[in-house]
């Protein structure tokens, strides 16, 4: 199998799983070579997980999963994305992680930490540059963050947010924070930022919870309009604080269309532990697995692989991950594919959509009544 | 008695400010018994309350007939009267215990302040409508007297003043919620009873799942079915651990047929949430990196998930399953598993294994725990005897008459 001899080499440049895919246009595999790429190169790295991480190890031969038995991307073990919290996994020596990456989790949660090495690092950047360019251009515009550029001079905040901040920054240039350290929205600044680049298209990016407070309400707040009808306005993090005020993807836009009147608004869908291979939400409103990224939706009776058009539990699979375990990864939301191939604004592979984050259920049975009521 | 406190409290049961009348009853004071059965027809004629298997068992448990059982069963010989009021501080997750703590403490001749969860369980209102109801009748007079239901987020001020006036403080709770109040006394007199966090595990002889004829297993299936996943296997009584006596084979075979029995009464009544079988699979693989002594998972779909030891970690106790998760250990003879028994286990059930070996296994070996040794299917059947306690006569005083 030359697949797997290419890991021997050593001083090997770039993991097995994308040679030869990184300069494949990003959206341009159908089902059949894709799920052929994905055997493969999911095995591969299986493999490599299974050499090089101990616990990964552990847990495949408790599965009684013997790396390479594979005969369908389905059969690929998925880990629960908890294990990122509770576990420090890597298949590297730790000399070898240049870059450890953070979940933003609240004050007094646990917080995933995922371990990268250079060409994982480095692929991560390489691949969100191919995904985001095929819904924003390859041309660089001026950008405007609408976060405070406190997240990343902070090092004890630099996470998921940070990296995000960063990560789309190269998308951009004149780059300006909207809101100051303290979280208020600047509209001085922004106005003059507009003035500038008056007739060029702008780019807008931030976390979806961060633009309703502090800037869709801050600008309703202050009674100002902002004339971003130039804009495109690209979003990510998660719904779940919007979920808590029943706000969804088209009340978000709308709300945002209200302040500052902007044409077009991508969502993306991702997570800290694939950082990079992002689904990004396209012109027909769909979110996009892109040929470095894939999503199944599995039944929680029984995690079988469902249909598209049934919901289920989103596992998520990638191939950047080459320092740890993360290339199969079972998250806590549901979701539902849409369809594969055809999806009317013309990007081959998966479509779907995610419903938001799995209900805790109510603890039945006789735990602390001490600890419960005080928390 | 207590002066009322303040407005964090609510009275959901009783005078507002929690006046009553401590004066005792003799244990099965035949008004109580009334009022019990009264209750019980209450809430089994109660349409809301059917929703509500817990509420319903409740209701059947406190019928009339069974009052009268436990009342001849009693068969005391000595002049008892109860102490006084008790306080009771119910478990914030399981919804009905309220009610148990309740009429085993009125059974015992009591006064009761009875603090309910300060999550708003529909089962706490079922219950607390229908006593109110019940007490505004002439007739049960002196029960209303003597009872008074309150509800208040956590409040150690609160806890503290019912607990210097108390003639025995009852607990339930996690060790951590135990300790914590323990550090709030009660008058040098009074008894305290808590029901603490505790382990229970299985036994079932391989012979007696083999000889068991298909009617009988799926009653042992839906049995267990119903000591565990009925309660998720949060209840303490429920086991996380299954013991296989006999030969390897023989052993082999029965836990297919055992295990595929529960599977199927789960499939058919289980409803199982995304997020727990999240959480499930999440436990599977911290098992299986933290753990030697696991030498194999089986799942059967998500709904049954088991984890074979090959040797008995001691701390077992520590091993708990959600879900229907269950830890398996196959051992030649019962007295080979003494050792991992401590004082936190509280229920073995049992299947094909006779009655006398189990005493024996206990009483032999002289174990600090296991308190209860009931049938698979009774592991959730809370009574007047529980965690090792006679409750009745433990809230109520002897009167030496010689």
């Amino acid at each position: 199998m030359p697949a797997s001899d290419m890991h021997k080499q050593k001083g090997e440049t770039n993991p097995s799983a994308l040679a030869g895919i990184l300069d494949v246009p990003p959206f341009s595999l159908e089902h059949k070579e894709k799920a052929a790429l994905y055997l493969r190169a999911l095995s591969d790295l299986t493999k490599r997980h299974y050499a090089g991480c101990p616990r990964y190890k552990r847990l495949l031969d408790a599965l009684g999963f013997e790396p390479g038995r594979a005969k369908s991307p389905e059969d690929i073990p998925f880990i629960p994305v908890r294990l990122f919290k509770e576990y420090d996994l890597l298949s590297v020596d730790r000399s070898q992680v240049v870059k450890t990456m953070t979940s933003s989790g609240t004050t007094g949660q646990s917080v995933s930490k995922i371990f990268l090495d250079r060409d994982t690092a480095a692929n991560q950047t390489k691949v969100l540059a191919k995904v985001v360019s095929s819904f924003i251009g390859k041309k660089r515009l001026p950008m405007l963050i609408i976060d405070s550029k406190a997240v990343i001079k902070d090092r004890n905040l630099f996470s998921a947010r940070g990296a995000g901040i960063l990560g789309f920054s190269m998308f951009g240039y004149d780059v300006a924070y909207a809101l100051d350290d303290r979280m208020r929205i600047d509209i001085p600044l922004i106005l003059a930022f507009l003035e500038k680049h008056k007739g060029e298209q702008i780019l807008l990016f931030g976390f979806t919870a961060i633009i309703w407070e502090h800037f869709c309400a801050a600008l309703k707040t202050a009674g100002t309009r902002l004339p971003l009808e130039n804009g495109l306005l690209v979003h990510g993090g998660g719904w779940k604080k919007m979920a808590e005020q029943a706000v969804d993807n088209e009340a978000f836009k709308k709300a945002l269309r209200d302040v500052c009147g902007v044409a077009r608004v991508c969502n993306y869908y991702g997570m800290v532990e694939q950082t990079g291979s992002i689904f990004m939400e396209c012109e027909a409103g769909h979110l996009h697995a892109s040929i470095f990224s894939d999503v199944l939706i599995r039944d929680h009776r029984d995690f079988s692989s469902l249909p598209a058009g049934r919901q289920g539990l989103i596992q998520l699979l990638s191939l950047l991950p080459s320092s740890y375990p993360g290339h199969s990864i079972l998250s806590e939301d549901l979701g539902r594919i849409l369809g594969e191939d055809d999806c009317p604004c013309g990007r081959k592979g998966k479509y779907f959509m995610v419903y938001g984050r799995i209900k805790n259920a109510e603890a039945r049975g006789c735990s602390d009544t001490y600890a419960n009521s005080a928390r | 008695m207590p002066t009322a406190p303040d407005n964090r409290i609510t009275y959901l049961v009783g005078k507002s400010g929690g006046e009553l009348s401590a004066a005792p009853l003799v244990p099965y004071d035949e008004l109580a018994c009334e009022f019990l059965g009264s209750l019980s027809a209450a809430l089994l004629a109660d349409k809301a309350a059917k929703l509500y298997p817990d509420v319903i068992s409740f209701a059947y448990w406190c019928r009339k007939a069974n009052i009268a059982r436990l009342r001849r069963e009693f068969a005391e010989p000595n002049v008892r009267l109860g102490l006084g009021m008790v306080f009771h501080i119910a478990p914030s997750n399981v919804p009905i215990n309220f009610a148990f703590s309740y009429a085993f403490s009125l059974l015992a001749g009591n006064a009761n302040t009875v603090r309910v969860p300060t999550r708003d369980f529909p089962q706490t209102g079922i219950v607390c409508a229908a006593i109110n109801q019940l007490l505004a009748n002439e007739k049960y007079k002196n029960i209303a007297d003597m009872t008074v239901f309150i509800k208040y987020q956590q409040d150690d001020g609160i806890t503290g003043e019912f607990s210097g006036k108390c003639a025995a403080r009852i607990i339930w709770g996690g060790d951590q919620a135990i300790s914590n109040i323990r550090k709030l006394p009660i008058p040098e007199r009074s008894r305290e009873i808590a029901f603490a966090d505790r382990y229970s595990f299985c036994v079932i002889d391989a012979g007696g799942v083999l000889l068991a004829d298909k009617a009988a297993l799926s009653r042992l299936a839906g049995s267990f079915y119903k000591d565990t996943y009925l309660m998720d296997q949060n209840a303490c009584s429920s086991p996380h651990l299954v013991v296989w006596l006999g030969k390897g084979a023989a052993v082999k075979e029965a836990k297919e047929k055992f295990w595929n029995g529960v599977y199927e009464a789960t499939a058919a009544k289980y409803e199982l949430q995304p997020v727990n079988a999240v959480d499930k699979y999440t436990l599977l693989c911290e098992n299986a990196i933290e753990l030697d002594t696991i030498t194999g998972f089986t799942k059967h779909g998500n709904y049954l998930y088991r984890a074979e030891l090959g040797s008995l970690p001691g701390n077992m106790e520590a091993l708990r399953g959600k879900y229907g998760f269950f830890y398996e250990y196959n051992a030649k003879e019962l007295d080979s598993i003494a050792h991992i028994v401590n004082t936190k286990y509280q229920t073995l059930t049992y299947f094909g294994v006779e009655k006398a070996r189990l005493r024996d296994f206990v009483v032999k070996n002289r174990l600090s725990g296991i308190d209860r040794i009931v049938p698979v299917g009774s592991a959730l059947d809370i009574g007047v005897i529980w965690d090792g306690y006679d409750i009745v006569r433990s809230l109520s005083r002897i009167i030496e008459l010689k």
